[in-house]
């Protein structure tokens, strides 16, 4: 009888072995062209990042990049296949070619960039942890937090940056410390201390599950690194440099004023970084395996930087997510991509 | 609250019962005789009736006076003082039953369930004609009709990956498939386990003791997580079909050791009379000591049934988005519909599909015990 369950196991493997196509040796480009669709892992559910919508089409930032990598190669942002994943899982499905991107806000560390077999090709969210205190307080800063209580998850670095923030700024405070993150939100909801802490992209998400979201609001700083950003597989040279290039291009586009409505006419304008980043002139994206207008598709497909940042997280969605360290370079944040030349 | 059954005293003294004294009989009666029969018990039925009466009045005034019903995002539902946000349940109910399988495609699935419910009808209903047949269709017919039709890529269907499944669909898939795969499974284990045969019997034990040693999430996570990793590169396999198989193995194994307790429980003399008649062991087991274990063991297995559709749940920590899976993932992720009630509703939601589903497993479980044991009635 074990006999016959093996069997039956081997079948199925058997079946589900021949039904993928055998691609290993081949660069992921190539797999990726002949599969006709890019896989893309994004996070199960994460608000303005990765999050079906009422029609079940997935919409946010990561999964934007997604898109822009897929309209690069395609002119389509639709041949995307969107793999939802676990925190655990991610890594594994990157290394078992399960998917060829991970757009899914994982932090950039040394660690996985060069020992769990991952490439980093950007940063497309500075995160961070940031606070959100009650607007009644007055308080405008986190250096005026003096002596406040604050609500935090315990036995997380959370709490530790909390506690080096503080004694670097030679301030003291009040820890409520809670095990879970629902009941350190229902605690600070119920008024039980002055500050809650977190991740600066889920303190807005936070605040409007809160009883009366105005109330509330997040203060400008950002007191640890949490760089978010898209990874490939190490060893693919070429496949990383696209998915970097996408969304350096995007990047770019932002800082010379292309946005997807006013795409066309720039096409014919005069700007010699327009023309050679819209593939007017030089052959950068044949370069990189693909087509000239590898750029101007995939802002095509999803505008901007700033756009995208708008339409999922910032001014336009709900979450109203200031650009904060997001901005460009020039405007004060950190957005800052090398030119196409 | 109530006195006990020191009831139908009063009436029966009397040596002709025609009619028993006035305040005896009818509500009235009862009432005193079981609600208000001393202070304590008074005080007992006021305060429960009071704790009743605030409870089902706070749930009544929060999923209906309050309830926000339309509304197309969250903000309808965030106004102050607002009770369940049902808006947000109507948007998301196509989202929460077929997950993100293609709207034009959404009738294969209907079809599917509809195949289904009809094959299971005819199956639970005594006195349909043509039983046989309809097992049949059921358990083999149906489950290769329900493959092509969700699965398409073939007879001119639009294929659908696994990857847009989601939602009520899958957590129905994953129990159908998890207890039919399981019980042919179950009962071949079961009798290895018993079996005269060394081999057969050390790896029965070995694959039950190993499997029943590991809790479920592990087994998925395995299917998940380390089988990529064996396998070569490049090459993967559905990850449903893995949740399903890890499922299905976990659930057999349980299930094993139910139907295990069903066949200890029959006496040897059943055994030997078929012995006696000269029946093959498979029709000893088929036609006499099968019948009678599983007959006797139905509680536990619905109980291993009941419990393997709540473990569904268990696939969304695999990325896999069951009712459950869905729920939450619209919940913590749709910044459109964030409001303060959304996630409450969405979870009291969840929880009444889940119970009625149970609920009804249950007292069908519980009518099939009644009717096969009429001959066992004490």
């Amino acid at each position: 009888m074990i006999r016959m369950l093996k069997a039956m196991l081997a079948a199925v493997l058997v079946t589900g072995l021949a039904a993928a196509p055998a691609m290993a040796a081949d660069s992921t480009l190539k797999k990726v062209k002949d599969l006709g669709k890019l896989s893309c892992g994004v996070n199960t559910g994460i608000a303005g990042f990765s999050a079906p919508d009422d029609k079940g089409n997935w919409s946010g930032l990561d999964v934007d990049v997604c898109k822009a990598v897929a309209a690069a190669v395609f002119k389509d942002a639709s041949q995307v296949k969107y793999v939802p994943l676990t925190a655990k899982e991610r890594f594994t499905a990157l290394q078992s070619g399960e998917i060829d991107l991970l757009s899914r806000n994982t932090t950039w560390t040394m660690s996985r960039d060069t020992s769990a077999g991952l490439t980093f090709t950007g940063i497309t969210y500075f995160d961070g942890q940031g606070f959100m205190v009650n607007k009644e307080l007055g308080v405008k800063s986190a250096k005026e937090l003096s002596e406040a209580s604050i609500c935090v998850q315990t036995g997380t670095t959370t709490e530790l940056n909390v506690a080096d923030y503080f004694r670097q700024n030679g301030m003291n405070y009040k820890p409520v410390v809670f095990e879970k993150l629902p009941e350190t939100i229902a605690a600070y909801n119920a008024g039980r201390c002055d500050v809650f802490t977190s991740d600066a992209s889920q303190l807005y998400s936070v605040r409007l599950t809160l009883g009366k979201p105005d109330d509330h609001i997040v203060l400008p700083e950002v007191i640890s690194k949490e760089p978010l950003g898209p990874a490939v597989r190490q060893g693919d040279p070429q496949w990383a440099n696209i998915v970097r290039w996408v969304f350096f291009a995007l990047v770019n586009a932002e800082e010379l004023g292309i946005t997807s409505k006013n795409l066309d006419e720039m096409t014919k304008s005069e700007n010699p970084e327009i023309r050679r980043l819209l593939g007017q002139e030089g052959d950068y994206g044949v370069g990189i395996g693909l087509e000239n207008d590898w750029a101007y598709q995939a802002i095509k497909a999803v505008g901007n930087y700033g756009e995208m940042f708008s339409r999922n997280v910032g001014a336009e969605s709900r979450l109203k997510i200031s650009r904060g360290q997001n901005a460009l370079w020039r405007d004060g944040g950190l957005q800052y991509a090398p030119p196409i030349r | 609250m109530e006195k006990g059954s020191s009831s139908s005293a009063t009436g029966s003294m009397q040596p002709t019962p025609s009619r028993p004294p006035p305040g005896s009989a009818g509500p009235l009666a009862w009432a005193r005789k079981n609600l208000f029969s001393s202070p304590l018990n008074v005080a007992l039925t006021v305060l429960g009736v009071w704790i009743i009466w605030t409870s089902v009045s706070a749930i009544y005034d929060w999923a209906i006076v309050r309830a926000v019903f339309t509304g197309s995002d969250g903000s309808a539902c965030a106004k102050d003082g607002s009770g369940a946000c049902w808006a947000f349940i109507a948007a998301k109910l196509d989202q929460f039953t077929y997950g993100r399988y293609p709207e034009a495609e959404r009738w294969r699935a209907n079809l599917t369930m509809a195949l289904g419910a009809l094959g299971l009808a005819g199956l639970m209903i005594p006195g349909v004609p043509r039983k046989g047949w309809v097992a049949v269709f059921t358990l083999f017919v149906f489950p290769i009709i329900a493959y092509f039709l969700l699965t398409g890529g073939s007879f001119g269907l639009k294929a659908v990956e696994t990857e847009l499944w989601g939602g009520l669909m899958v957590t129905l898939v994953v129990a159908v498939v998890g207890i039919v795969a399981s019980f042919p499974i179950a009962v071949l284990l079961a009798l290895g386990r018993r079996s005269q045969l060394p081999i057969v019997r050390y790896a029965s034990v070995g694959f039950i003791e190993f499997v029943r040693g590991v809790p479920l999430i592990t087994m998925l996570f395995m299917a998940s997580v380390m089988l990529p990793l064996f396998l070569p590169d490049g090459v993967t396999f559905d990850k449903l079909l893995r949740a399903l198989i890890g499922v299905a193995l976990f659930e057999g194994a349980y299930l094993a050791e139910v139907i295990r307790g069903g066949l200890q429980a029959i006496p040897r003399g059943q055994y030997e009379a078929a012995d006696a008649l000269g029946l093959s062991y498979p029709k000893k087991m088929g036609l006499v000591v099968m019948p009678q274990a599983l007959k006797l063991v139905i509680p536990g297995i619905v109980n291993s049934f009941i419990a393997l559709f709540k473990d569904t749940s268990l696939v969304l920590i695999i990325g896999i988005f069951d009712l459950l899976g869905i729920v939450q993932q619209a919940v913590s992720s749709d910044a459109r519909w964030f409001s303060p009630s959304t996630p409450l509703t969405a979870y009291v939601f969840a929880g009444f599909v889940f119970w009625i589903f149970c609920f009804g497993m249950s007292r069908y479980a519980l009518w099939m015990e009644r009717r096969l044991g009429n001959g066992q009635q004490r």
